[in-house]
């Protein structure tokens, strides 16, 4: 079971603010699922490589040369706030 | 017959007669989608589809998709035409760009009618995570689609259109596929553009086709595949995907995966896989039992790796540059309520799970034993494909459940996927046909192959298809 | 003698000067518009993924090669995963355990002329964050930030280096000439003031005679060589002020100002970053091949240290004329040539003193100027040969930056060529007539009064009397020599 504290840590980690109910179904449904996982922290995987890409490909490189882009309009058009042609954001503290 | 009785093939063979016309196409297809009897759209883009088949109707030649339409899985950035991902994150949101695999289709003459439903940014496999609806399986609407795809999946069953796009990260095209009863291919990891599909897992998502016949899902594939500049991991694909003929299956042999045909597979559905076994052997194929003991892990290996991908993929949504955002006057707070809002539960879940595995402490019990096991996955399939050209297994362990039914406990959702996730964790092909019925609900035969071998399966697919000839008409479809 | 030693390692940020950015083919820019050279892919719109750019990973090689690092036979990308407004996809694509670039060094020369080596622990490529800039913005009323895209996505590559380092003036001797490098190398334009280049300190301090390494702190984000120099000695004497009081010394990020030369805290890290780290999915592993990385070796250019200790050995150059002469690559470059040409001190003194002197009025660099390498070293000779005095040769310089003329011209345009002697000895003559009490002191054995000569006969002549010729002439005319 993981507790309380691990729960609050990650959500703050991931930048998800959980109710108090929310945690508590967080920290009951997580333990349920991590208790299946743990099949895998039993397997005796020693000499093994771990895999990223199914694909054996390499040096995937692109030429530097300039593509068209967004014009202003399109890159602020879907944003929330903007103050003379830059996104805004709240303050931080 | 109707219009929308017929295949893609048949659709663009009667176009190119001048039998119809793509507007008469879109407008008898239009009919269904605006109606929508099963949920299935998110967006729907008449008037879009309608010039376009009068632009296509006007073209001296027909391209090759002859102007015949198409659903797009929400999941899939189109310029100028809402793209949700099934998330209130994205509510009303229209992307600047539009996803390769959909503009290849475009090009060759596709045209895009609306978008599908689907669970949320993926995550689910009944379509019930989606934030706007519930989609109705068009064989019983007291029951789910499946899922992720579950708009894609239905709105292709209940012949609203042709064919459709899907992805498929743990199996969210092959497993709506099998429940809807159609036909739902998974390329091989790298066979399809990503560039466009909002991301879920990068080192699994793929998008494949949906349609009610092999042939149209090879067709579909032909035009989608292909190294796309934009995506690193996208491949050349070596040859060209070849319209399916074959009526017999001799020479080929199948294992059956032993692991996927015990306990936790419905007995209606062992039954009628068990029947499509013989179906195999009858059309020339050698049917041996095989075992892919790692296969049992693939879960747990999935819900880490899947969950921790997520957790970095979806990070990227804070209401900042697009998407809905709530009203914060500082950073924190933009974040977190953002966050905390608009994502849904499941989504919440596995960002949780999944930053969890990848945290200070925990990274080397959980993502790198992870990325350990898939290892050992790669291994087993190579090994299988030394000894057998395709694999067979269910490709849901049960038929459609009932809408609500799984929704309390998330890890009984998770084991719907239980015999696709091994085929994703491997990264090979997969396509899901259906094979017959348990209980008057479409039972899904998996079948799988080694990396690129998608003509082999289209093929074979295409012999028990033709053997079985399964209806595909729900029986409640208006005729 | 402070009981202490600090024990200083920098971590540099520098801007490869492409023509796009390291994942998108958006163009570089320095100035423009906000968010005018963005993408769907550089705003991390959904569905985007990332494309090496071939030549920031050539341009990395070529730095990692100048550091004799070892280059690595295949590096993979990482996720560093942080919530920021200037981090679109909260993520920045990175690398963690197989940088391109691993383990070297580099050796500086210090002022005396001693040798300074900097162990380097790796350099690798990411890309950098977007401008975030704190004032101005506003929300809903309220105060805020705002975002410009444009720098987001701009290659980058950080150089690591070993805990080596022991005051701040050698961090500032190491990092001039790391960046001399880098100029010459071409890849990046190392402007501190634009932020193509940066700087972070780690400083802790040990007691002397001690291995053991103390808590650090992480000086951030100078703008410029002098006050990340002020700003580390400045920070070593607050530790030792602390640990001498009994302290102790808490890891945080601190901030020097310059105006009031203190130290401030900028953030406790207390809540301790977990960055997540794990394998980029959307990139595949770069194998540089082995033919590639030799002919980049091969290419390199002479690096200013080891120039610099050329130009000294075998061209006969002070230390200040070779560390002056290597500041840029075009500079040097000039010089060369003009020493190819002629005598190199004479040529070193004439391009770092009188040219660049002259031409500081209207702002160019010596090879902006119409005078050429081959113009300079025409000038060298003619004094050489006496055809002209270092006046006059002063203002045949103003004559060619003016006109391009080459120097002979000049002299000839002008008048400028000196005297012969025999026109000269009339002169002096005159002069020493005219100034009989300067004459006796000269027989009187009082040699200084020479110069009296020598500025009377300039004066009469317009300077085209050549000095030696006007020493001469004067005690031909005066001793009977």
């Amino acid at each position: 079971m993981i507790d309380e504290s691990t729960v609050n840590h990650v959500a703050r980690l991931a930048r998800l603010r959980l109710t108090p109910d929310e945690q508590q179904v967080m920290r009951e449904e997580l333990s349920g699922i991590l208790e299946h996982i743990d099949a895998i922290r039993a397997m005796d995987l020693d000499g093994v490589e771990p895999t990223t890409h199914v694909i054996a490909v390499e040096n995937v490189l692109r030429p530097d040369v300039p593509r068209p882009g967004l014009s202003r309009d399109d890159a602020l058009r879907e944003a929330a706030d903007v103050v003379d042609g830059s996104f805004g954001v709240p303050r931080m503290d | 017959m109707s219009l929308r009785d017929l295949s893609a093939v048949e659709q663009i063979a009667a176009l190119e007669a001048g039998e119809t016309t793509s507007l008469e196409l879109v407008d008898a297809h239009l009919a269904a989608v605006e109606a929508d009897d099963v949920e299935a759209f998110l967006a729907i883009d008449a008037e879009g589809a309608r010039a376009r088949a009068r632009e296509i109707d006007a073209m001296p030649s027909r391209p090759a998709l002859g102007g015949v339409p198409i659903g797009i899985k929400d999941a899939l950035s189109t310029r100028d035409v809402v793209t949700t991902s099934g998330s209130r994150m994205l509510e009303g949101f229209r992307p600047v760009y539009t996803a390769t695999c959909v503009q290849r289709l475009q090009d060759a003459g596709a045209i895009v009618v609306g978008k599908t439903n689907m669970d949320e940014f993926a995550m689910g496999s009944s379509t019930e995570n989606s934030a706007y609806k519930n989609t109705l399986n068009p064989w019983d609407h007291g029951r789910v689609p499946g899922g992720s795809s579950g708009g894609s999946a239905a709105s292709v069953a209940q012949r609203q259109v042709p064919w459709s796009l899907g992805s498929d990260t743990g199996g969210s095209i092959r497993q709506p596929a099998a429940l809807c009863g159609i036909v739902g291919m998974k390329p091989t990891y790298g066979a399809v553009s990503r560039y466009g599909l909002i991301a879920f897992a990068s080192s699994l998502d793929q998008v494949g086709p949906f349609s009610r016949t092999v042939a149209d899902s090879a067709l579909l594939l032909k035009h989608m595949v292909g190294r796309d500049p934009m995506d690193s991991t996208s491949l050349d694909w070596p040859g060209e995907i070849a319209l399916p003929t074959a009526t017999d299956m001799s020479g080929l042999r199948v294992g059956v995966v032993e692991e996927l045909m015990g306990e936790g597979i419905e007995p209606g559905v062992k039954a009628a896989i068990e029947a499509s076994l013989r179906t195999m052997e009858d059309l020339g194929a050698t049917v041996v039992p095989i075992s892919l003991p790692t296969s049992l892990s693939g879960l747990a290996t999935y819900y880490v790796l899947a969950p921790a991908e997520c957790s970095s993929n979806l990070a990227r949504f804070d209401g900042i540059r697009y998407g809905p955002s709530v009203d914060a006057d500082n950073l924190l707070d933009q974040y977190e309520i953002t966050r905390g809002d608009l994502f849904g539960p499941e989504v919440k879940r596995r960002i949780m799970l999944g930053t969890f595995a990848l945290a200070s402490g925990y990274y080397d019990q959980y993502y790198g034993r992870a990325q350990k096991v898939r290892t050992l996955m790669v291994q087993e399939f190579a090994q299988a494909f030394e000894q057998v050209d395709l694999l067979a297994s269910p490709t849901s362990p049960s038929v459609a459940f009932p809408l609500g039914d799984r929704t309390a406990d998330p890890y009984a959702m998770y084991l719907a996927d239980v015999c696709t996730i091994p085929v994703s964790l491997a990264g090979v092909p997969a396509i899901s046909i259906p094979c017959g019925l348990s209980d008057g609900l479409p039972v899904g035969l998996q079948l799988a192959g080694p990396a690129f071998s998608e003509n082999r399966l289209f093929d074979a697919a295409h012999a028990i298809e033709q053997a079985i000839a399964f209806d595909t008409r729900p029986p409640g479809l208006a005729t | 003698m402070s009981a202490y030693e600090p024990v200083i390692g920098v971590e540099i940020h520098v801007q490869l000067s492409t023509r796009t950015k390291m994942f998108c083919g958006c163009e570089l820019s320095f100035g423009d518009p906000p968010n005018t050279h963005t993408c769907p892919v550089c705003l991390a719109h959904p569905g985007v993924l990332p494309v090496v750019n071939e030549e920031a990973i050539r341009r990395a090689l070529v730095i990692g090669l100048a550091l004799g690092c070892e280059i690595a036979p295949r590096s993979i990308f990482h996720r560093k995963n942080y919530f920021y407004p200037d981090l679109p996809k909260a993520y920045q694509v990175s690398q963690f355990d197989i940088p391109i670039c691993g383990r070297g060094e580099f050796t500086a020369i210090r002022e005396d002329g001693s040798e300074l080596t900097v162990g380097i622990t790796r350099a690798h490529l990411e890309e950098d964050a977007a401008k975030l800039t704190h004032e101005g913005g506003r929300r809903a009323g309220a105060e805020g930030s705002v975002v410009d895209f444009n720098r987001g996505g701009t290659p980058l590559v950080e150089i690591v280096t070993e805990p080596d380092l022991r005051s701040g003036s050698d961090v500032a001797t190491f990092l001039r000439q790391l960046r001399q490098t880098l100029l010459f190398l071409g890849v990046s334009d190392c402007s501190m003031e634009e932020g193509s280049m940066r700087a972070d300190a780690n400083v802790s301090i040990r007691p002397v005679g001690s291995h053991e390494l103390g808590t650090k702190t992480e000086l951030k984000n100078m703008n410029s060589f002098r006050f990340l120099e002020r700003g580390i000695e400045a920070e070593i004497a607050r530790q030792e002020r602390i640990l001498s009081e009994g302290g102790r010394i808490s890891q945080e990020t601190v901030h020097y100002e310059p105006e009031t030369g203190h130290i401030t805290s900028l953030r406790s890290k207390e809540e301790s970053h977990d960055y997540r780290y794990f394998p980029e999915p959307d990139l595949v592993p770069v194998v540089p091949d082995p033919a590639w990385v030799e002919s980049l070796r091969a290419e390199q250019p002479e690096l200013p240290v080891p120039l610099r200790r050329r130009m000294v050995a075998e061209m006969g150059l002070s230390a200040e004329d070779a560390e002056v002469l290597t500041e840029s690559p075009e500079l040097v470059e000039y010089f060369m040539q003009a020493a190819a040409l002629a005598d190199p001190k004479a040529c070193a003194n004439w391009i770092r003193g009188e040219l660049r002197a002259q031409l500081r009025e209207t702002g160019e660099e010596p090879w902006q100027s119409k005078v050429t390498p081959a113009h300079v070293a025409a000038l060298v000779d003619l004094l050489a040969a006496g055809t002209v005095s270092v006046p006059a040769a002063k203002e045949v310089l103003a004559g060619m930056i003016q006109t391009g003329d080459q120097p002979a011209a000049v002299v000839e345009s002008k008048g400028l060529a000196a005297m012969d002697d025999g026109d000269l000895a009339a002169i002096i003559a005159e002069l020493v007539a005219a100034n009989p009490d300067q004459a006796q002191q000269l027989r009187d054995g009082k040699d200084k009064v020479l110069g009296f000569f020598v500025g009377q006969a300039m004066k009469q002549t317009g300077g085209r009397a050549n000095p030696q010729s006007v020493q001469k002439l004067v005690r031909e005319a005066v001793l009977g020599e």
